[in-house]
């Protein structure tokens, strides 16, 4: 029982940092194009900057919650997925920098170049985690001691021969790219005015369509792909929720932004986040790193758990802290409601 | 030792003193700049927030350097260091895990009220926010450290049919004697950067005529707490973890000290090279009999030396882990000679006057950075060749499918990657400090 417990706590803070640092990631992504002058862009970044930071420690969060409860898993994901990762490390690095930097100096070179470094970071984060996301629905060829190491590619199909992109991870790259980007340009909509907030609306509704193609496509190829997906859902029917809240979300995102209720429809974006992120979750469950070709390798809750009196003792100190967590949060994101005002200090 | 141990080795090394050059400037200017909003809003006067807010934006650059370098370090466990992780996880990730969710949410929730929150907060809000950003910072370190020290002083635990490491005691983890002594010791080390570093630049104001009554706030602040900091780092902070190191490591101390030969009144040597051939330290200056004094509080007591432990027991790096160690001590010492030397002056009012002191001060800004790494070094280095102390070897704990060409191009992408943050970040600070305070009353940028 508690390993399913730390499972279903590890999803969440991933799918919480997912919605969270999502929203600013798709800010980096949209801003080169909904904010053209200075002024816009500072009003961007101030639309994330307090929160920003904070967004992240979800990731740390996250992270460390997965270290002390599956500890194989974390060794083996980590080291297998090596290069990607490091790679990921130096893009969220010069993410950091863009964002912290770029006001520091009124500078007409200075500034456009940290503009240019937050977009491409931002983007190539949100596919990477897109891709990684693809690489743990497909599986990994985990050997005996539950190792393996991937190639970047291979020839890009997710066969005998896997690499870490395929043409199936890459699509999933790209939906998570398009979807970040909407809830981006929703969140930056929701808290600007004016042209921003125009443009920002529109780079929604375009992305819209792409999100929703993309989410039939990969929704087909995941499950052709994963054939433990379809025994989950039809074990257990009352599954299907978790589909049904994405689609919840994906036709609400649609009918506030028309109605020009960006709040409404931000809040059905991170509906829509949640409920695919735990379709997954629950589509491979209790596998958390399926292995291929030779699916009984996988590791799952059971056999990539940390020992029965760590699990026990952990929820002891994670419930209190969760909600000590969850209250600042509620307390920085009221703080900070509203429109974006420039005067009021910081960048 | 094989090249690709020597690399995870030096890749994990090498990520976390660059990262811990900004780790320690927070843990020293979040307590002052808490410091120094108290003093704001004890007297109302605004040149303390003032004050406070120069600091806050220096803290802020800083703080995102800190952040961005901290992301790898939660990562490298996994990716360089997979058996151990794999071995350990269970253990160590709780308290990792734990300063996530306490430390890291606190820290970086009020950091964003700190910043941009003065004028929604309120005064005494704000004054609040400074403070949990202190806190936060400083229950980070105490979580880290507990991590550390349970790899020092492996308790609370034991050994499953699988090899893997099982938790039986959260308290013992969490309380290990080991961790208490070593956080205040860190910590100490982090006030007394932070407070070199305050004080240093207010010598520079004082030096060139500029900002001058911001200059004297910062100095005597700097050096009031920098006193208190010097001298806690040594007693009884330092003097307690040497204790630790003796009566757990014993083959570490005998390395750190350069005391190869077990003997009754040992000496201990302030200057020597050791030379690991011919097992001796060469060019020894020694007083004699204080070694045996200062590990077992008797003038004649007997102490272990290297000989008296297997080889294959001895740090595997015994000279860098000696000079690291003299390193450190020999700083420290020279901390209280700066310190109290400048709080002296400063109590009898001549302080801002006397030029060559505000030199020395300026000076010495670099020398705590350089003494706190050579603490790690000797911490990390002293542990060897364990990873575990007595429980698994550092080159049982390495990712078995990362080769050594992917280490080697991955710590040199670092590198890269910190060469350019640490331009950046130096071009950043040394801009707020020629800007000066004073400029920012009422907005920022």
């Amino acid at each position: 029982m508690l390993p399913v417990i730390w499972f279903w706590i590890v999803a969440v803070m991933v799918a919480v940092y997912v919605v969270l640092d999502g929203f600013d990631l798709g800010a980096g992504i949209v801003h080169l194009g909904v904010a053209k002058t200075d002024r816009e862009r500072r009003a961007v970044l101030r639309s994330i900057g307090p929160v920003w930071d904070g967004n992240e420690v979800w990731l740390l969060a996250a992270g460390g919650t997965l270290y002390f409860a599956f500890p194989p898993l974390y060794a083996a994901g980590f080291s297998g997925f090596y290069l990607p990762l490091m790679i990921l490390l130096w893009l969220l690095i010069l993410r950091g920098i863009s964002v912290e930097f770029r006001n520091h100096l009124d500078n007409g070179v200075w500034k456009p170049l940290w503009d240019v470094v937050f977009c491409l970071a931002s983007g190539l984060v949100a596919i990477f985690f897109g891709a990684a996301l693809g690489n743990v629905v497909r599986g990994v060829p985990l050997d005996q001691n539950g190792d393996f190491f991937l190639p970047l590619w291979t020839n890009w199909l997710p066969g005998p021969h896997p690499g870490i992109l395929d043409w199936y991870t890459v699509l999933v790259g790209a939906l998570a790219f398009l979807t970040l980007a909407q809830h981006g340009a929703l969140w930056v909509a929701y808290k600007t005015e004016d042209s921003v907030h125009l443009r920002a609306r529109h780079v929604a509704r375009m992305a819209w369509i792409g999100v929703a193609i993309l989410t039939v496509a990969v929704t087909i190829a995941s499950f052709s792909i994963q054939p433990h997906l379809r025994e989950s859902f039809a074990a257990a029917p009352a599954g299907f929720l978790f589909p049904a809240l994405a689609l919840v979300g994906l036709l609400g995102i649609r009918i506030m932004i028309t109605r020009g209720d960006e709040m409404k429809a931000f809040l059905s974006s991170c509906l829509f986040i949640l409920g695919m992120l735990t379709s997954v979750v629950f589509g491979v469950f209790p596998m958390v790193l399926p292995a291929i070709p030779d699916s009984a390798l996988s590791l799952t809750i059971h056999n990539a758990s940390a020992p029965t009196y760590g699990l026990e003792v952990g929820l002891k100190w994670f419930v209190p802290g969760f909600l000590l967590a969850t209250a600042y949060f509620v307390f920085l994101y009221r703080r900070f409601a509203g429109k974006v005002r420039l005067e009021d200090g910081g960048y | 030792m094989d090249s690709a141990l020597s690399l995870h080795r030096f890749h994990f090394a090498f990520t976390i003193t660059f990262h811990y050059l900004f780790v320690q400037l927070t843990l020293g200017l979040s307590l002052l700049i808490f410091i120094l909003r108290t003093m704001a809003l004890r007297t109302g006067n605004e040149h303390y927030a003032e004050s406070a807010r120069f600091w806050a934006k220096i803290f802020a650059v800083n703080f995102a350097l800190g952040v961005v370098t901290g992301i790898p370090m939660e990562f490298q466990f996994g990716t360089n260091w997979a058996r151990f992780s794999k071995a350990a996880g269970g253990v160590i990730g709780q308290t990792l895990a734990m300063e996530g969710l306490y430390s890291f949410f606190l820290e970086s929730s009020f950091l964003g009220l700190m910043l941009f929150g003065e004028k929604i907060l309120g005064r005494v809000g704000h004054w609040f926010s400074t403070m949990a950003v202190w806190i936060g910072s400083w229950m980070s370190g105490y979580l880290i450290v507990a991590t550390n020290s349970w790899m020092q002083r492996p308790v609370g635990h034991e050994i499953g049919a699988g090899g893997e490491i099982r938790l039986t005691s959260w308290a013992a983890l969490l309380f290990n004697d080991w961790a208490f002594w070593q956080y205040w010791h860190t910590i100490m080390g982090g006030v007394v950067t932070g407070t070199f570093v305050m004080a240093g630049t207010g010598a520079f104001y004082l030096l060139l005529k500029k900002h001058e009554q911001f200059g004297k706030t910062f100095v005597r602040v700097g050096v009031t707490v920098g006193i208190a900091a010097a001298l806690l780092a040594a007693f009884p902070t330092g003097d307690q973890q040497g204790q630790l190191v003796a009566r757990h490591q014993p083959v570490t101390l005998a390395a750190m000290e350069g005391h190869f030969e077990t003997q009754a009144g040992a000496p201990i040597a302030i200057l020597g090279q050791p030379d690991i051939n011919k097992r001796k330290l060469d060019n020894p200056f020694v007083i004699p009999k204080a070694l045996s004094f200062i590990t077992h509080r008797q003038w004649e007591a007997v102490v272990h030396g290297l000989d008296a432990f297997p080889v294959e027991t001895w740090p595997d790096n015994i000279p860098l882990l000696y000079y690291s160690f003299h390193i450190m001590v020999g700083l420290g010492t020279i901390f209280m000679a700066i310190m109290g030397l400048a709080f002296v002056l400063q109590w009898r009012g001549t302080l801002y006057r006397i030029k060559p002191m505000l030199w020395v001060l300026m000076l010495a800004i670099p020398l705590p950075y350089v003494a706190n790494t050579a603490g790690w070094m000797t911490s990390e280095l002293g542990r060897q060749p364990w990873v575990i102390y007595g429980l698994m070897r550092t080159s049982a704990g390495t990712s078995p499918h990362v080769s050594s060409g992917s280490a080697m191009f991955t710590l040199l992408g670092f590198m890269g990657m910190y060469s350019l943050l640490m331009m950046l970040g130096l071009f950043m600070i040394w801009r707020e400090i020629d800007h000066g305070p004073g400029r920012t009353a009422g907005s920022h940028h």
